[in-house]
C-alpha cells in the first residue's frame, strides 16, 4: 500500500511537479494499492489533475489498484470526466514515413497538376475574352474602370520611385566603367536600350505582381471564403467574366502604359547621374538617347508588358479562386500569387529574349 | 417509378452519391420534394447536409445518381439548360454571401440586371421592393459590412428572391443568429413560401426551426453514410423507431441511459 500525500498549493503557474518520484516508489516496492491523502492540500487546479493523470496511467500499466476517495471531490469528478470517453482508435495519425522517391513523385505530380490547372484557367480566360470581344461577357463596367484606376494611376508613385532608382543605378554602374575609356556619353545608350527593351517592362511587372497580383489573390480568396463566388455561380454569372476578366483587362491595358512611363523615368534617372557625375549636359544626354533607341525597342518592351500583365492577373486570380476556406489559406494564396507571377514573368522574359534573337529584332 | 409522372414533385433526387475524390460522404440518397413545401435537410454536424445542398444547386457534381427538377434532369443538363434552371433558384448562403464591394441595392440589382431588360430606374424600384419585403427599407445604400449579421442574412434573402425564384435554398439560416432573430427569419421563410408559392429547401439542425417550418424532411446520418429517415418531423418524432432519429429530435433527452440516470 502506497500512500501519496499531497500538500500545499498545486498551481499551474508554479510549475508541474514530476510524477517520477511516485513511479519510483511504485517500482521499488511491490505495491498493490495506491491511496491519496489530500489533508494538507491548500489549493489546486489542472496541475494536480495532470499529475494525477500521470500517476493513474502508471498504476493502470502496473495493475495497481487506486483508491481515489482521499482526493477532493472536484478532482475526482474531473478525473472521471477525462476518462469518460475512451480514446478514439486511429484518431492519432501516425507520422507517415514517406520515402524520398515517393516524395519526389508526389511533388512532380502536383507540379504537373498545377500546370494543367493554369492552362485550363488560361483557356477559360481566353473564352471569357472571346465573350468580351463579342459583347456577351457579364461584368460591370464600373468594376473595370475601378480596376483600371487601381492598377494604373494608383501605381504611378511606386513605379516612379523604382524605375528612377533602377535608371540611376544602371547609369552609375555603367558610368564607372565607361568613364575609364572616355566613353561616358554611352551611358545614355546603355540606360535607354536597357530600360526600353528589358528593365522597364520587367520591373513594372514585378512591382505589379507584388502590389496588384497579391491584392487580386487576397480579394478573390476572401470572396471564396465568404461564398461570394458560389453566389455568383448559382446566379448563373461566370466568376471568370465577372471577377477575372475586368482584372485581366485592366492589368493588360495599364501595364504597357506603366512600362513606357517607367522607361522614361529610368532615362531621367540616368540623366541625373550623367549630368551630375560625367559633366554631360542634359540636352547632350537627350540627343544621345534619341539616337540610341528605335521604336522597335519600345515596341518589344510594350509587347512584353502586355503578356506580363496577363500573367500577373491570371496567377493572382487563379490562386485567389482556388484558395482554401480559411484566413491562413488566403494569406498563402497571396504569397503563391506573387511567387508564381514572378517566376512566370522571368520565364516569359527568357522566352521573349530567345524569340527576339531568332527573329533578329 | 411513379414519382416521375407526379406533377406535384418538384425536386427528385435519385440514388445520389456524394464524394470528395475517393472519400464517399453519402450514398444512395433518394427522396423527392413536393412543389410548395418546406423541405428540411437535417442531420448532425459533418453529416454532409451543406454538401447535399451544394449538389442540389450544382456547385458540386454527383459521384453517382441524378437530380431532377420537375421532369428535367439537372445533372445531365447541358450548360445552357443548366443556366436557365439556375435562374429559377434563389440561394441564401450561410454567411449571406453579399458582394462586399456593392451596396445592398446593387447586390439585389445584380441578378435582376442580368436576366431582365428593365431600365435602370425600374431595376432600382424592384430591388428596393425586395429589400422592403425583408424589412430593410432605408438601408439600400449601406454596404454589407455596415449592417448586422441578421440584416446581412435578410439582405441575402432579398437578393435570393430577386428573380422570384421557384425554389429557395437556405443554408443554415439560423446559424449565428439569436433565438428571436432566427425565429423572425423562420416566419419570413413561411410568409414568403405562402405568398410567392415557392418550394423551400432548408439545411438546418435547429430543432425549434425544424418543427416550426418543415413540412417534410430527410435525415442524414454520418455513421451509416446515408439517409435513415424521411417524412414530416412531427410524424418522425411520434412514430420513428430509429434511435438515431429519436435522439436527434429529442436532443438525446429521451435515450434510456440518459433519462434513467438519477440526477441529484
Amino acid at each position: 500500500m502506497l500512500r501519496v500525500r499531497l500538500a500545499g498549493p498545486w498551481r499551474l503557474r508554479k510549475g508541474l511537479p514530476s510524477a517520477e518520484e511516485v513511479e519510483r516508489a511504485l517500482g521499488e516496492t511491490a505495491t498493490r494499492r495506491v491511496a491519496f491523502d489530500a489533508g494538507e492540500l491548500t489549493a489546486w487546479d489542472s496541475a494536480l489533475v495532470t499529475f494525477l493523470g500521470q500517476v493513474l496511467e502508471q498504476c493502470r500499466r502496473r495493475g495497481v489498484d487506486v483508491d481515489r476517495s482521499g482526493l477532493p471531490a472536484g478532482v475526482q469528478r474531473l478525473l472521471a470526466l477525462s476518462e469518460a470517453v475512451p480514446e478514439t482508435k486511429g484518431a492519432r495519425a501516425a507520422p507517415a514515413r514517406v520515402s524520398f522517391l515517393a516524395r519526389v513523385g508526389t511533388s512532380a505530380l502536383a507540379g504537373a497538376a498545377e500546370a494543367r490547372e493554369f492552362l485550363a484557367f488560361l483557356g477559360e480566360a481566353t473564352r471569357a475574352l472571346g465573350r468580351f470581344s463579342t459583347g456577351r461577357a457579364r461584368y460591370r463596367r464600373v468594376d473595370l474602370l475601378l480596376e483600371i484606376q487601381e492598377a494604373g494611376a494608383r501605381a504611378l508613385p511606386i513605379v516612379t520611385l523604382i524605375s528612377f532608382l533602377v535608371g540611376l543605378i544602371m547609369a552609375f554602374v555603367g558610368a564607372v566603367s565607361l568613364q575609364q575609356f572616355g566613353a561616358g556619353i554611352y551611358v545614355a545608350n546603355m540606360v535607354a536600350v536597357a530600360m526600353a527593351r528589358e528593365m522597364g517592362a520587367m520591373m513594372t511587372a514585378i512591382i505589379m505582381a507584388g502590389r496588384t497580383g497579391s491584392a487580386y489573390a487576397a480579394q478573390l480568396g476572401t470572396m471564396n471564403v465568404s461564398q461570394e463566388i458560389d453566389a455568383l455561380t448559382t446566379m448563373g454569372i461566370p466568376p471568370m467574366d465577372f471577377l477575372v476578366l475586368p482584372r485581366m483587362l485592366a492589368l493588360s491595358l495599364m501595364m504597357p502604359l506603366l512600362s513606357v512611363y517607367a522607361d522614361f523615368i529610368g532615362m531621367i534617372g540616368g540623366a541625373v547621374v550623367a549630368t551630375g557625375m560625367l559633366d554631360l549636359g542634359f540636352m547632350q544626354y537627350w540627343q544621345q538617347t534619341k539616337g540610341a533607341i528605335t521604336v522597335t525597342d519600345f515596341a518589344t518592351g510594350v509587347g512584353k508588358s502586355v503578356v506580363f500583365g496577363v500573367l500577373v492577373a491570371l496567377s493572382g486570380c487563379l490562386e485567389g479562386i482556388r484558395a482554401g476556406r480559411s484566413a491562413s489559406a488566403v494569406g498563402d494564396a497571396a504569397t503563391r500569387a506573387v511567387v508564381s507571377a514572378i517566376v512566370y514573368i522571368i520565364v516569359a522574359d527568357g522566352i521573349f529574349a530567345v524569340v527576339f534573337h531568332v527573329l533578329g529584332i | 417509378m411513379s414519382a416521375t409522372s407526379d406533377p406535384h414533385v418538384h425536386i427528385r433526387v435519385q440514388g445520389l452519391t456524394m464524394a470528395y475524390g475517393s472519400f464517399v460522404l453519402m450514398r444512395d440518397l433518394t427522396f423527392s420534394v413536393r412543389r410548395g413545401e418546406v423541405f428540411v435537410i437535417m442531420g448532425g454536424s459533418g453529416s454532409g447536409k451543406s454538401t447535399l445542398l451544394r449538389h442540389l444547386i450544382g456547385l458540386n457534381e454527383p459521384a453517382a445518381g441524378e437530380i431532377f427538377y420537375g421532369e428535367e434532369s439537372f445533372t445531365r443538363a447541358d450548360p445552357e439548360t443548366r443556366e436557365r434552371m439556375l435562374q429559377r433558384f434563389g440561394v441564401l448562403y450561410q454567411s449571406g454571401a453579399l458582394f462586399s464591394s456593392m451596396t445592398l441595392l446593387q447586390n439585389v440589382t445584380l441578378p435582376l440586371g442580368e436576366y431582365t431588360d428593365l431600365p435602370p430606374r425600374e431595376l432600382r424600384e424592384v430591388a428596393a421592393l425586395k429589400l422592403a419585403l425583408v424589412g430593410l427599407r432605408g438601408f439600400e445604400d449601406y454596404y454589407p459590412s455596415q449592417i448586422s449579421g441578421g440584416m446581412q442574412k435578410r439582405a441575402g434573402l432579398a437578393r435570393a428572391m430577386a428573380l422570384d425564384p421557384e425554389v429557395l435554398f437556405f443554408d443554415e439560416p439560423s446559424a449565428g443568429l439569436d433565438p428571436i432573430t432566427s425565429r423572425r427569419l423562420d416566419d419570413l421563410i413561411l410568409e414568403l413560401r405562402d405568398s410567392l408559392g415557392a418550394t423551400v429547401v432548408v439545411v438546418t439542425h435547429e430543432l425549434a426551426s425544424i418543427f416550426a417550418i418543415a413540412d417534410n424532411c430527410v435525415f442524414l446520418d454520418a455513421e451509416s453514410r446515408t439517409m435513415i429517415a424521411t417524412g414530416s418531423p412531427r410524424e418522425l418524432l411520434a412514430h420513428s423507431t430509429d434511435p438515431r432519429v429519436r435522439d436527434f429530435l429529442t436532443r438525446g433527452e429521451e435515450s434510456p441511459d440518459e433519462s434513467r440516470r438519477p440526477h441529484g
